[in-house]
């Protein structure tokens, strides 16, 4: 209850209640966390071909919400993109 | 005893036989103060995602070693005066990876659990209680 207006904010969020009469309601799969399904405990920064399937075109870190990946693993995942930026094995930018 | 992951790169020009030179004693410092070297791995050269200094590529190797923190202290300071060294990273991994074991054990735990159980209650009707782990269906709605 006490989430919901932020989250309501977004209507285009999977199958959330959506806010007041913001129209239609997208009903979309719901995203699964890719390293729960593969059981992974430990996002290791040395995997740059692995990491690099969560950097978009500009070189961003892939935004949980449209990876679908869970909030412990999204953390795990920035940690190992940073490290793995700091010895050059993904850019910090790129055009 | 902490774990360290340190990885470095060594500049493009420097001659292989340099580069184990340079292995030996970053693991020479670290034995002779009592830690040890649990694991050499040479990732090999690697074209870097950014120019570091003037280089477009480098040799990246990873030393794991085992210790207390204070070798680590001067491989970091041989790392900084030396040329051929051009980027090193240290990361403590024993945390990380006792955490991992945790989750590992965790998970076996209640896949055992659950296999008991199924296998246990045959006859009685099944409780739609702590549905396992990978639960797919998740509509709140």
């Amino acid at each position: 209850m006490s989430s919901e207006p932020r989250e309501g904010r977004r209507d285009d969020r999977g199958g959330r209640q959506g806010g007041g009469g913001g129209g239609r309601r997208f009903i979309r799969a719901r995203k699964s966390c890719k390293f729960c399904a593969d059981k992974v405990d430990y996002i290791d920064y040395k995997d740059s071909r692995m990491l690099g399937t969560y950097i978009p075109e500009r070189g961003k870190i892939l935004p949980r919400r449209i990876s679908g990946t869970c909030a412990p693993h999204q953390r795990m995942l920035a940690t190992a993109i940073k490290r793995a930026r700091n010895c050059a094995l993904l850019p910090f930018a790129t055009d | 005893m902490r774990v360290y992951e340190v990885l470095f790169i060594v500049a493009p020009n420097v001659e292989e036989g340099d580069i184990e030179t340079l292995v030996t004693q970053f693991s020479d410092i670290a034995t002779n103060q009592g830690a040890t070297v649990a694991k050499v791995d040479r990732m090999g050269r690697r074209r870097l995602a950014y120019p570091i200094g003037k280089f477009n590529e480098g040799h990246y190797i990873v030393l794991t070693i085992e210790g207390n923190g204070s070798e680590i202290a001067e491989i970091e300071r041989r790392m900084r005066v030396s040329d051929a060294v051009i980027r090193y990273i240290t990361i403590r991994i024993d945390e990380d990876l006792k955490r991992a074991e945790k989750f590992g054990a965790r998970r076996a735990a209640r896949a055992a659990a659950g296999r008991g159980r199924s296998r246990g209650r045959r006859n009685e009707p099944v409780l739609p209680i702590g549905s396992d782990d990978d639960s797919d269906e998740e509509d709140e709605d």
